[in-house]
């Protein structure tokens, strides 16, 4: 799929993004598959940064919307209020694409942390304080080096996450998509918090060690 | 190198926290703690990075149920997009200070903005604006003086911005943060050689052994 096609047939494209997002991981083994389409969403980003290349979004947005839209949901919105907000995380995405830096997130971890914004600012409310940016030299390209070793490590992540005993990702689970606190986990599950933190914690350290 | 930037910090934020920042599910307050020590601490951005990957692996890989979107959805988001104009980023032009911005943010200034009330002993505070579910508050202790006994009923961050503090716990430096518990009775002491500074968080109300410190207490929001 050439980035220019998507001149000519934006609309047909959009209406198919669900098709193409299927097929996509249709191909090949599982592993290789979520390597490849790590890749592809990079470039994805790059052709709406370049081109505004609906086609590149649309698929994306088949992919990433309706997950934004289950995040913000067991968040605690209802259902209108995430179709909302997660359509504009997705437009957030279109017109951030100049600011994504593949060698500091995956597409995946950038969308996270865009909608986790969203839902701090309209579901909780609040005023969202952010650390300062690291003060890096003039714009350049990301070094392909530092691209690759993030993929990697995200690979990596991914793998170890689901090698995690059943208890202690259901907490990790819990904690990212459920908006829950440690102590609200603590009441809707009946463990105690010292167990909850204890397994939280196993869980983080299991991770890092597979991580080094 | 920005030489505010702290770079042998010893005490860093806690896992448990730098997630709840990632996940979005902690009191403005402690954010705000999250924001400023990451902003002196390079480990903690590392690690704060890494929780942010876990959330973008459990968006990608998460079966989340129910989640279709509505029919019109991609339109109504193209419509949204052609309508808005382009985000850009202004660069921040950043002088050294005392205060990491996002600090400065709240107080809508530098130091000399900072409104300090006097709550005893010589100590000083400032209360920043955040929801209620937390409070953070500014503190000055004067070169060589004690902080009231105090003990804690929740979680208590303390985070040191300029001098440096001594309590049961060790030595805190500029970017070191003190993590109190339930439970726990300590007298922070200020170091000698400068007024001490401190960001400090707390998710419940600090609780004064004495009894003219609790009266007090309850008109000065400590």
């Amino acid at each position: 799929m050439s980035a220019s096609s998507h001149n000519v047939l934006p609309r047909e494209r959009s209406v198919n993004f669900q098709a193409a997002a299927t097929r996509l991981v249709a191909v090949g083994s599982k592993r290789v598959t979520d390597v490849n389409k790590r890749n592809l969403w990079i470039s994805h980003v790059h052709r709406i940064r370049d081109d505004a290349d609906k086609a590149a979004f649309a698929e994306l947005y088949a992919h990433f919307a309706p997950r934004v839209k289950g995040f913000l949901i067991n968040s605690g919105a209802d259902g209108s209020m995430a179709e909302e907000c997660a359509q504009e995380v997705m437009a957030t995405l279109w017109h951030k694409a100049h600011l994504f830096d593949p060698s500091r997130a995956s597409v995946a971890t950038w969308i996270f942390t865009i909608a986790r914004n969203r839902k701090i600012d309209i579901l909780r409310k609040q005023r969202r304080p952010e650390p300062e940016d690291l003060t890096w030299g003039p714009e350049e390209e990301p070094d392909q080096t530092d691209v690759l070793a993030l993929q990697q490590e995200t690979e990596i992540l991914s793998k170890a996450l689901t090698t995690l005993p059943a208890a202690q990702r259901e907490l990790i689970e819990q904690a990212y998509f459920g908006d829950l606190s440690h102590s609200e986990i603590a009441k809707k599950t009946g463990l105690p918090l010292g167990t909850i933190k204890s397994r939280i914690r196993l869980a983080l350290e299991r991770l890092r060690q597979t991580m080094k | 190198m920005n030489k505010m930037m702290s770079t042998d910090i010893k005490h860093h934020l806690t896992d448990e926290i730098l997630m709840g920042y990632s996940a979005g599910t902690l009191p403005e307050a402690f954010n705000l703690m999250v924001a400023t020590h990451v902003s002196l601490c390079d480990a903690c951005r590392a690690q704060l990075a890494a929780c942010d990957a876990v959330g973008g692996v459990l968006l990608d890989e998460h079966d989340i149920p129910n989640t279709q979107m509505q029919p019109d959805s991609f339109a109504a988001t193209m419509a949204m997009i052609e309508q808005s104009a382009p985000i850009t980023k202004t660069p921040a032009v950043k002088m050294p200070s005392v205060l990491p911005s996002p600090l400065q943010d709240y107080i809508g200034g530098d130091l000399s903005e900072i409104k300090w009330r006097p709550i005893g002993m010589g100590v000083k505070q400032a209360i920043l604006p955040t929801s209620k579910q937390a409070s953070a508050r500014l503190l000055m202790i004067p070169a060589g003086a004690a902080m009231p006994d105090h003990g804690h009923h929740g979680l208590e961050m303390t985070m040191v911005l300029q001098g440096a503090f001594q309590d049961d716990d060790g030595y805190f430096a500029r970017g070191d943060v003190d993590i109190a518990d339930s439970d726990l009775e300590h007298t922070p002491m200020a170091d000698i050689h400068e007024d001490c500074i401190c960001l400090a968080v707390s998710d419940a109300p600090l609780r004064f052994k004495g009894i003219l410190p609790r009266i007090m207490q309850s008109f000065i929001r400590i």
